[in-house]
């Protein structure tokens, strides 16, 4: 099948590329520029841990062609720490053991850097509803959910 | 997963798209796939050529004039979830629109795409049933349609919708001082689809119901009107005697196919449809219930 070339910045730098149609952003962010902080597990666009920035709206990057994302704005877990200082909601993942196998984990902070921009002082229940596409299957949900109440009072002060 | 291979191509213009679609056979067009994809990655749909309408910046935004609201078809749930214009005009279309799968899927999936994927355990058939929504559709030549919910749904993910045709945006009246719209779900504890939906617009005048619209989805091929149920209703003050009395008449509506699966059988869906219209209506009128 005929190729297509796209070109598409992640995390800041501008990419060029020829990619068959039937390719899913998830496989070119993983395999063509090797950026593996991105997560596949249900493919059916359940689970969440695919999720990635799409144009400042979180997307499962699974459920979308890598040629619908020609032109477009990504952002991944690695563009999020800026060196070796973490990001705020990366840090309170840390401090608050927000993780167990970390299979979930780039998915849920990503989908929480969405959340707290859209609402910078949610509630615990908010926060809850606001995870609704992630899915932990160690079902380590109450650190999580601490890991971003702790990052919106840090981000928000 | 991989799809299986197709052509792509992207069109500028809705003109384009149907040129396109003219001129391929087999093709399908793709907004933000988020039904498509997952049926060509289960080979359930093999097109061989995927025309992508999700730039066409003419099918997109919301437009509240004249007692009427507009959508374009390309709108994200998303973009009417958070719609405060919306809210006022039409609640019911904003709070169905944030209970539709999860963020990301609002973020990207839009109503036009679910409208004409027509999967019975979707939200919107149901409520735009309800609402007496309009569907335009353009097709070759630059001709236009303008379809009922009723004559656009014919089953399970099959519509009257033409091969060269493009659904281009969706109206819906708005809501009067007197009319109380709600959606209410049983919703899939995994999936979050409908299992049961039903969406009532009801005017209510004094404390009397004076003209109801309902409609139930979930449970059945396409989205049926709950006409013993909406008779039953007029003329009566909506309290909560009165109301479960009329929702007790939906076994006479749900006559046709139940679908039932190993999560909900037909029989307790049927049952549920009552309960969910029941819920719908206390939640609109505010009569309380407990």
């Amino acid at each position: 099948m005929e190729k297509i070339p796209i070109q598409v910045t992640v995390n800041g730098q501008s990419h060029q590329a020829e990619v068959e149609p039937r390719m899913l952003l998830v496989h070119f962010l993983r395999e063509e520029l090797g950026l593996t902080g991105t997560k596949i597990g249900c493919d059916t666009s359940q689970c969440g841990a695919c999720v990635v920035m799409m144009n400042g709206a979180t997307v499962k990057s699974c459920t979308c062609l890598a040629v619908q994302a020609d032109g477009a704005d990504i952002g991944t877990i690695e563009g999020l720490a800026n060196g070796n200082d973490l990001h705020p909601i990366q840090e309170a993942f840390w401090d608050n053991h927000g993780l167990q196998c970390g299979y979930c984990t780039a998915g849920m902070i990503m989908t929480a850097v969405e959340m707290l921009e859209r609402n910078p002082h949610p509630s615990a229940d908010e926060v809850r509803a606001g995870l609704e596409g992630n899915i932990c299957r160690c079902t380590g949900y109450q650190n999580i959910v601490k890991s971003i109440l702790a990052a919106a009072e840090k981000i928000g002060g | 997963m991989y799809a299986p291979e197709f052509e792509y191509h992207r069109a500028a213009t809705v003109a384009e798209a149907i040129q396109l679609l003219s001129s391929n056979e087999d093709a399908k067009l793709i907004a933000g796939g988020h039904s498509l994809l997952p049926l060509l990655k289960l080979r359930l749909a093999r097109p061989s050529v995927l025309v992508d309408i999700g730039r066409i910046s003419e099918l997109k935004g919301i437009t509240i004039s004249d007692g009427t609201v507009r959508i374009g078809a390309l709108t994200t749930h998303w973009e009417i979830a958070s719609s405060h214009d919306l809210e006022h005009a039409c609640g019911i279309m904003a709070e169905a629109a944030g209970g539709i799968g999860d963020t990301q899927v609002r973020n990207r999936g839009t109503i036009g795409g679910n409208v004409v994927h027509a999967d019975p355990a979707s939200d919107w058939p149901t409520v735009l049933t309800a609402l007496g929504a309009k569907f335009n559709i353009q097709g070759a030549g630059g001709s236009t349609r303008t379809v009922e919910p009723g004559d656009f749904f014919v089953g399970p993910l099959t519509t009257t919708m033409g091969e060269q045709e493009v659904l281009t945006s969706i109206e819906a009246p708005t809501l009067g001082h007197h009319q109380r719209a709600e959606y209410a779900k049983m919703a899939h504890p995994a999936s979050g689809f409908a299992v049961v939906g039903a969406a009532v617009v009801v005017t209510v005048e004094g404390d009397v119901c004076t003209a109801a619209r309902i409609a139930v989805g979930g449970l059945v091929p396409v989205p049926v009107r709950m006409t013993s149920v909406e008779t039953a209703l007029v003329g009566k003050a909506l309290n909560q005697e009165n109301i479960a009395e009329a929702a007790s008449h939906a076994s006479n509506d749900l006559q046709g196919e139940i679908l039932g699966d190993f999560f909900a059988s037909a029989e307790y869906r049927k049952a549920m449809a009552e309960v969910e219209i029941r819920h719908a209506l206390f939640h609109a009128t505010e009569v309380s219930h407990h």
